[in-house]
């Protein structure tokens, strides 16, 4: 059976702030009026919605899907949640792909909200029970100590050094500068990040993407339905996503293989073999610098531990070979973890469209990968889109 | 069509809005308890811990040593075949030095969290702590070995064993 | 374009109130384990996505996500959660295989509530936050509103929620996993204690643990592998408003929307004569009657003299909960659709043992939510 093609045709999202006026469900609104606005459609054309939204402990609200329903424009519609921790931004497209490829349906709202300053006093409070109940959060487990972890992993294993990877957050947070909904866009030296506050070794301050509240959203639609919409319709090409063990004592934290394994799903789909050659642009999971080199590698898009040198030559600037993080990322956009997923394909939507602005890459990108990472050091999520 | 906005939706507050209550908000503790059952091999894992040992299992189909212990095995999907009692020594596979706490507030003195490769599990870690150490001296690779509480203080739980420390073959 | 989809293996735990004795890790892989063992297939090789249904704080973890893969033989696969129903997460398998890109999905929901000590809180913690969780009140208050709205419009009395509890208390005696059965009279229904007026202690159902996988296959691995595939042939869901000072208290709008969707996918015009039994939801007795008129199995109002008829028993016209729906098995959070998923299937392989609805062919699974959403999904089963 031939796939049923789909189509991202619109596109919307809030500004990501540290605290936001509006309540999730109005940030939820405002980026869904936003994208249904930007190709003509109304909240009545929308035959489906997908609801990205990560742990319920950030808006402090049980069943948190549903409390966002009518925000999201799913009143009276078939309203769908999928969840996959830190990776559910990019997995709510996948998510969005399988309601119109089923062929159930012809148009999907998809929106990713997140309101972390909700849980007080620090959101990263919400993390202290993601962790197994037994063996692990009685020890006091943060999220930094898992991230800490692997990126000092990462160094031992390819003798990578820290100020290599800062370099990470100086592009992406300079990257930003362009971005209208950045929250810490900045012009920031590889010293700078070297010497802000070490907050669990060897992960610093400015190593790391800001909390957010924010949301982004994509309408999709079927291939005949895209067509009447617009004459710029962006393909889905490729979905995969996957978990990992969350034994993570069981496995090397050097490599995420879990991302390779969504990655070749979506490739597979898009008919990709040699994704270095052929992906013209990137948009990988940057909630801390070293996880945007650590994804590249997973991606496939280099070998493994080549990253911090092609970084360091410019191949991932925003007129490099091969773009990454050309909106500016988690680290200069913000961290609203999953409107930021969402956020992610929104800017391969604008890039392969030519409408990116003061952002837009160079040479006409014809394909983009999106990818976001979740859970404990676990999950992968991978969209190809192209044109 | 993004080059072409020029308001993108959202308002930002200041701390200060919400100090001085220019904003009105709403406060909500939840009161959720739970108390989960530790099931069969967990529980056999921390009985283990209060009698002083490191229990996991074993997979005869793939080999592997699952730790902490587990009634099946997660990669062959089947039943596990034995229990292994192992040392209560081993590595330190990758470790960070935290300075900030679980509510990303600093910490006053850092903790050791570490990944500690168990002796005889074939390179299985468990994550714990490390004491008895200078963060300066810590280093991937480290030999470390389990300081367990008093006998009498163990409540079977990771927590019986309090943290672990270098030290060298051959001495205790 | 459409193939068509079926379950082709179950499996699933004994459902229990309480069970000290496995973590619900060991319970999701007890399930998983019976479930493939039942479809003849190895997770690790034939099973091309999963998915699972759970909600955080029900399990009291944030990202439940994360303890997931390991139990249900899916490390390292395409998984990811859907925070909905079970049916719901049929519904996401059975659109992964419509897509052509995968032939074979396992879904799993479970119940680990005797582990979730404050059910009432963890419910008002679902309340809007600004506009209802400072009035801090008990949330069962919303079935009650619910209930006296739905009495006053349709003229059906408590009397006829009684019997709902009667009936799906009584099937449960016939059920081997059922936690509630009994055998009550109306009167111990309209006598039990005021909970929330007009709502009494037996007009609602009470929590039991479980855990339940399903194996979803594309028609042709159906085929292959399968001797009594049960064809999944209408899906529907829909979620209505959140807001309470807007919604509809008499209808169950959600229900009516999901099961119209259903019902023009599966070709079903006469719902009543065309169904041969339905397990729906009945967290409350009231909610049974209220979802058999938004499913159209009668005109709005009609509903609690079909049951004094006696249409819904197990000899019936129309046979509802005959497992004993959530008053009898017990309730059990997200798993709770499955729960009525498996009977179907049962009676439609003709597995049902004394509980056998003769003749069985289609069948409808219904879900809610619970209090206080107004979210549901509906699924039409055939064993042709």
């Amino acid at each position: 059976m031939s796939m049923r093609k789909v189509a991202v045709v619109g596109a919307g999202m809030t500004k990501f702030m540290r605290r936001a006026l509006e309540t999730g469900k109005e940030l939820a609104w405002e980026a869904g009026k936003m994208a249904l606005d930007s190709c003509n459609l109304t909240v009545n054309d929308i035959d489906s919605v997908v609801i990205g939204t990560a742990p319920d402990a950030f808006d402090m609200v049980h069943m948190k899907s549903e409390y966002l329903t009518d925000g999201c424009g799913a009143w009276r519609k078939p309203a769908m949640r999928g969840f996959v921790g830190g990776g559910t931004g990019v997995f709510s497209v996948c998510q969005g792909w399988y309601h119109i490829a089923s062929g159930l349906f012809d148009t999907c709202l998809i929106i990713g909200e997140e309101k972390m300053s909700s849980c007080v006093p620090h959101p990263q409070g919400a993390f202290v029970t993601c962790w197994d109940q037994f063996t692990e959060s009685p020890l006091g487990a943060s999220l930094l100590w898992f991230f800490a972890w692997e990126m000092n992993r990462y160094m031992t294993v390819h003798g990578i050094t820290e100020r290599e990877i800062a370099l990470v957050s100086v592009k992406n947070k300079r990257n930003a500068l362009d971005h209208p909904c950045a929250q810490l866009a900045s012009e920031i030296t590889v010293d700078d990040v070297l010497n802000s506050e070490v907050m669990a070794w060897p992960v610093k301050r400015l190593d790391v993407s800001p909390t957010s509240d924010g949301a982004a959203a994509l309408v999709l639609a079927s291939e005949n339905v895209a067509r009447r919409i617009t004459d710029k319709p962006v393909w889905i090409e490729g979905v995969g996503w996957c978990l990992d063990t969350m034994y993570v004592g069981q496995r090397d934290l050097y490599y995420p293989k879990y991302v390779e394994v969504a990655a070749r799903m979506a490739y597979d789909m898009a008919g990709i073999t040699e994704p270095s050659k052929e992906i013209h642009i990137a948009e990988p999971y940057d909630p801390f610098d070293y996880k945007e080199l650590h994804h590249i590698e997973g991606l496939l898009l280099c070998d493994k531990g080549e990253a911090p040198k092609l970084l360091a030559d410019g191949y991932f600037n925003r007129d490099g070979n091969l773009p990454a993080s050309p909106s500016g990322g988690l680290l200069g956009v913000g961290n609203a973890i999953a409107a930021s997923g969402v956020m992610k394909a929104a800017e391969l939507f604008w890039q392969l469209r030519g409408e990116a602005g003061k952002r837009q890459v160079p040479g006409k990108p014809k394909k983009g990968v999106a990818q976001a990472w979740g859970d404990e050091m676990q999950v992968g999520t991978v969209v190809v889109l192209g044109i | 069509m993004s080059e072409k906005i020029k308001e993108w939706p959202g308002v930002a507050l200041k701390d200060a809005d919400i100090k001085e209550k220019k904003v009105l908000f709403t406060e909500w503790r939840p009161n959720l308890k739970y108390a989960w059952d530790t099931g069969v091999g967990y529980g056999r894992y921390f009985e283990g811990l209060r009698n002083g040992r490191i229990v996991g299992t074993r997979c005869n189909k793939c080999h592997r040593v699952l730790l902490p212990a587990r009634a099946f095995c997660e990669w062959c999907f089947r039943t596990v075949d034995e229990w292994v009692y192992l040392k209560d020594t081993g590595t330190v596979n990758t470790f960070s030095i935290a300075y900030t706490g679980t509510q990303a507030e600093r910490l006053k003195e850092p903790r050791i969290p570490a990944l500690i490769e168990i002796d005889g599990s074939n390179g299985v870690g468990i994550m714990h702590l490390l004491g008895e150490v200078d963060p300066k001296n810590v280093k991937n690779g480290m030999r470390v070995k389990a300081v367990w509480k008093p006998k009498e203080q163990r409540q079977g739980a990771i927590t019986d064993i309090k943290y672990w420390k270098p030290f060298e073959e051959g001495t205790r | 374009m459409q193939s068509r989809v079926a379950i082709i293996g179950i499996g699933y735990t004994p459902f229990r109130v309480v069970t000290p004795d496995v973590s619900f890790k060991e319970m999701m892989f007890e399930a998983a384990f019976k479930a493939y063992e039942d479809a003849g297939i190895c997770p690790r090789h034939d099973i091309d996505s999963f998915i699972n249904c759970a909600e955080d704080f029900t399990e009291g973890r944030s990202i439940f996500d994360i303890h997931v893969p390991d139990n249900i033989g899916a490390v390292l696969r395409s998984i990811h959660t859907i925070c909905h129903d079970g049916i719901v997460g049929l519904i996401g398998g059975y659109m992964l295989i419509q897509t052509g890109q995968f032939n074979i999905v396992a879904i799993e929901s479970h119940s680990k509530l005797s582990n979730m000590l404050t059910q009432n809180y963890l419910t008002a913690h679902a309340m809007d936050p600004v506009f209802n969780k400072p009035l801090g009140q008990h949330p069962g208050y919303i079935a009650g509103m619910e209930m006296n709205r739905y009495l006053h419009e349709t003229g059906t009395t408590k009397e006829h929620c009684a019997l709902v509890s009667v009936k799906n208390k009584r099937n449960a005696i016939d059920n081997h996993l059922a936690s509630y059965g009994d055998r009550i009279t109306t009167e111990d229904v309209l006598n039990s204690e005021t909970t929330f007026y007009p709502l009494s202690r037996l007009d609602a159902s009470s929590p039991t643990d479980g855990g339940i996988v399903m194996v979803l296959a594309s028609e042709e691995k159906a085929r292959a592998l399968s001797k009594k595939p049960v064809w999944i042939r209408g899906v529907g869901w829909c979620s209505d408003t959140p807001t309470l000072e807007s919604r509809s208290w008499s209808e169950a709008t959600y229900a009516r929307i999901a099961a119209e969707m259903a019902y023009r996918m599966a070709g079903i015009k006469y719902p009543k004569k065309e169904l041969d039994l339905a397990e729906i939801d009945d967290t409350f007795s009231y909610k049974e009657l209220q979802h058999m008129e938004a499913l159209k199995f009668c005109r709005k109002g009609e509903a609690g003299a079909m049951v004094e008829e006696g249409v819904t028993e197990r000899e019936g016209e129309l046979p509802i909960n005959v497992s004993g729906g959530s008053l009898g098995v017990g309730w059990m959070s997200e798993a709770t659709g499955l729960q009525r998923v498996l009977e179907i299937v049962l009676q439609l392989r003709g597995e049902a043992g004394k509980r056998q609805v003769p003749n069985a062919k289609v069948g409808l699974a219904q879900s809610w939510r619970g209090v206080p959403t107004t979210s549901g999904a509906v699924i039409i089963l055939s064993s042709e």
